[in-house]
């Protein structure tokens, strides 16, 4: 099987603190990690590679830092991995990066599964991955919680998706894409074989030249969205504690949420 | 330029999901300000009554595809059928809750007509004639304001419970256009071959109150406190990440970064600290209890109403007070 595993590098939010707010944090140069939602992808693709043979490829969109994040994938026993790198890709939206992505594919070739996460947690869309599916015009299979039945002879996939109501078991065809959710598996810690191999790794970096596509057609420039961002309002500290023993506090909290009419 | 207004109204067996009147209340909100008309797609079988809904509840006119092969949402067969709609309907706002499938499909058609989109707002404006979204970034520690380039469609998903529908009007009329279903059965990649539904327990991010617990309940024992007290409100039950991870509670229940995004009426937090993700996914709640036997933990800052004491104590009490006086 020859798995390719969509890997986003983000900033690291256990990093915020007080002195380390949102817009330092995201700042160049900021403390950064793999997306926490692609651990699972990584996981996904490692496991169907283990029971199926084959090879994991990780493809990450980003700056030249986000090899850091390659670096880690290969860590935890990806086969290979490719960073895509281009000063005129920065500010993409989720469709222009659908696009490179897709080209990006095109250029590694043949696969039979690609693996996204939910999100990202920095713009948090939830989009690229479902765009990229949309772009190949191969079958989606989102929110995957549990994968049932990866069939690489049958070229079918079922798998259990975490809906908000209901779990929704799905038969696909093969090549398709897969976004995972949390509950698909534990993700695995890099060995030290691994971080040691992942050092020494020569991480392949394709720009706009090696992928065909035109500078232009890339970019904010080539965006449907522009957004500028903020801190969000600071709020003010404007708790009512409530004292008295259990019965007494009870009381309190009842008459207040009642006079706030949300009970 | 007068933008239109397209709403996709989200359904299962003939039912809307609430979000999509919320969908439609952001749609109204706009609608005068960019000058267009209000139009609503649904997509089932059976969804005659849904349509009649959506003049209700403010649209001009509706698209609606009666199918077998569109009884329960699937993206292609959606997606092929809203890119065909939105043909008919030039350089149009198109708006849809962001529910799991509001989400995805609106990302997927977004692709399929090449436009911008801005998911899971939790607010719009017009400036000028154009079209202003506002969106959390990075788990809530930044707020994106987003505008549109171009003059094709836009695409936004509005976070769940912030927008407050209307109440209905009997009265009004409107226009319903009946199309084909875009694919037919052989033609969709995917089959649904089993639907388990959360039966009786209400749904986390739908519900207007949640209770939930965190590592401070000690054990999967301590959510019965918990729970007994979400049942009283008539709420959900939530959980942080630190009881889901100990494997106390199923991932089902995180609340958080990692987990769901919530904005009820009313969330009280048994025994979390309040950490930066377990707040990102609950701090736009409007009322914030936290109960927690520390007289100082981080959620202090977001809460409004903190009781300092052992949640074993407190808990099962104003479970006992929430009955008596709300008779439950
Ligand atoms: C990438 C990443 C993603 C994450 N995503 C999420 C997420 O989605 N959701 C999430 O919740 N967390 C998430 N976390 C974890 C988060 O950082 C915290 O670890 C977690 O929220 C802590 O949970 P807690 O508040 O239950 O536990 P703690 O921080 O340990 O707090 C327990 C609290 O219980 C109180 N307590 C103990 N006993 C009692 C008692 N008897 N009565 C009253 N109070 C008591 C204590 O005083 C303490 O304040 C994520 C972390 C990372 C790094
Ligand atoms: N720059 C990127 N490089 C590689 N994969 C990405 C990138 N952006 C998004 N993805 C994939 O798409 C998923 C959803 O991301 P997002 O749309 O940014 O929320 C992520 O979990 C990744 O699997």
């Amino acid at each position: 099987m020859n798995i390719i595993a969509l890997v986003k590098q983000t900033p690291d939010t256990a990093q915020l603190s007080a002195a380390m707010d949102g817009l330092m944090l995201s700042a160049d140069g900021g403390p950064r990690i793999v997306n926490p939602w692609d651990e699972y992808t990584l996981e996904t693709a490692l496991q169907a590679r283990e029971e199926h043979g084959g090879k994991v490829t990780a493809l990450c969109l980003g700056p030249p830092e986000a090899a850091d994040a390659l670096k880690t994938a290969l860590a935890m026993g990806v086969d290979e991995a490719v960073l895509v790198s281009d000063p005129a890709m920065a500010d993409s939206d989720s469709l222009a990066s659908a696009r490179i992505l897709v080209a990006a594919i095109r250029k590694i070739g043949d696969f039979d599964l690609i693996v996204g996460g939910r999100a990202a947690i920095d713009g948090n869309t939830a989009a690229t991955a479902v765009q990229v599916a949309a772009l190949l015009g191969i079958p989606l299979v989102s929110y995957v919680a549990k994968l049932r039945n990866l069939d690489p002879s049958d070229r079918t996939v079922t798998a259990v998706r975490l809906l908000e109501k209901a779990r929704e078991t799905v038969t696909s065809r093969l090549p398709a894409l897969i976004t995972v959710v949390k509950e698909i598996n534990e993700p695995r810690y890099p060995s030290l074989i691994g971080i040691r191999k992942a050092a020494r790794a020569d991480i392949p970096v394709w720009g706009c030249e090696d992928l065909g596509l035109d500078p232009s057609g890339v970019g904010a420039g080539a965006s449907g969205v522009v957004w500028r961002t903020e801190l969000p309002p600071v709020r003010e500290a404007h708790i009512e504690m409530i004292d008295g023993g259990p019965e007494d506090a009870a009381r309190t909290l009842v008459d207040r949420l009642m006079e706030e009419k949300v009970i | 330029m007068a933008s239109n207004l397209l709403v996709w109204i989200e359904q299962v067996d003939g039912q809307a999901d609430p979000i999509a009147w919320q969908a439609m209340a952001a749609a109204e909100k706009v609608a005068g300000d960019l000058g267009g008309s209000l139009t609503a797609a649904v997509f089932g079988d059976g969804v005659g009554e849904i349509a009649r809904q959506a003049i209700e509840a403010g649209a001009d006119r509706v698209y609606t595809a009666d199918d077998p092969s569109l009884a329960r949402y699937r993206v292609e067969p959606c997606a092929k059928l809203l890119a065909r709609v939105l043909e008919h309907e030039p350089s149009s706002v198109v708006l849809m809750g962001a529910s799991t499938a509001g989400l995805e499909l609106s990302a997927y058609v977004a692709a399929l007509a090449g436009a911008g989109l801005a998911p899971d707002c939790t607010d719009l404006h017009v400036e000028g004639d154009r079209l202003t979204a506002v969106r959390p970034a990075l788990v809530g520690n930044l707020v994106s304001t987003v505008t549109f380039r171009g003059t094709g469609h836009r695409f936004v998903t509005v976070r769940r419970n912030i927008f407050q529908p209307a109440d209905p009007d009997a009265t009004r009329t409107g226009e319903i256009i009946t199309v084909p279903a875009a694919l037919s059965e052989d033609e969709i990649p995917t089959r649904v071959t089993s639907v388990e539904t959360a039966d009786g327990t209400v749904s986390l991010t739908e519900a207007s109150i949640i209770v939930s617990g965190g590592r401070g309940v000690g054990g999967p024992e301590g959510f019965r406190p918990v729970r007994e007290l979400a049942d009283a409100l008539g709420g959900a039950l939530g959980a942080s990440r630190a009881a889901v991870d100990a494997g106390w509670i199923p991932y089902a229940h995180q609340v958080g970064q990692t987990g769901k995004t919530v904005q009820p009426d009313l969330y009280i937090a048994c025994g979390i600290s309040g950490a930066i993700q377990h707040l990102a996914g609950m701090k736009n709640a409007r009322v914030i209890v936290a109960i927690n036997k520390d007289a100082d933990v981080p959620l202090y800052k977001y809460a409004h109403y903190g009781i300092a004491g052992d949640l074993f104590s407190f808990v099962p009490a104003i479970a006992e007070e929430v009955k008596k006086r709300l008779g439950r």
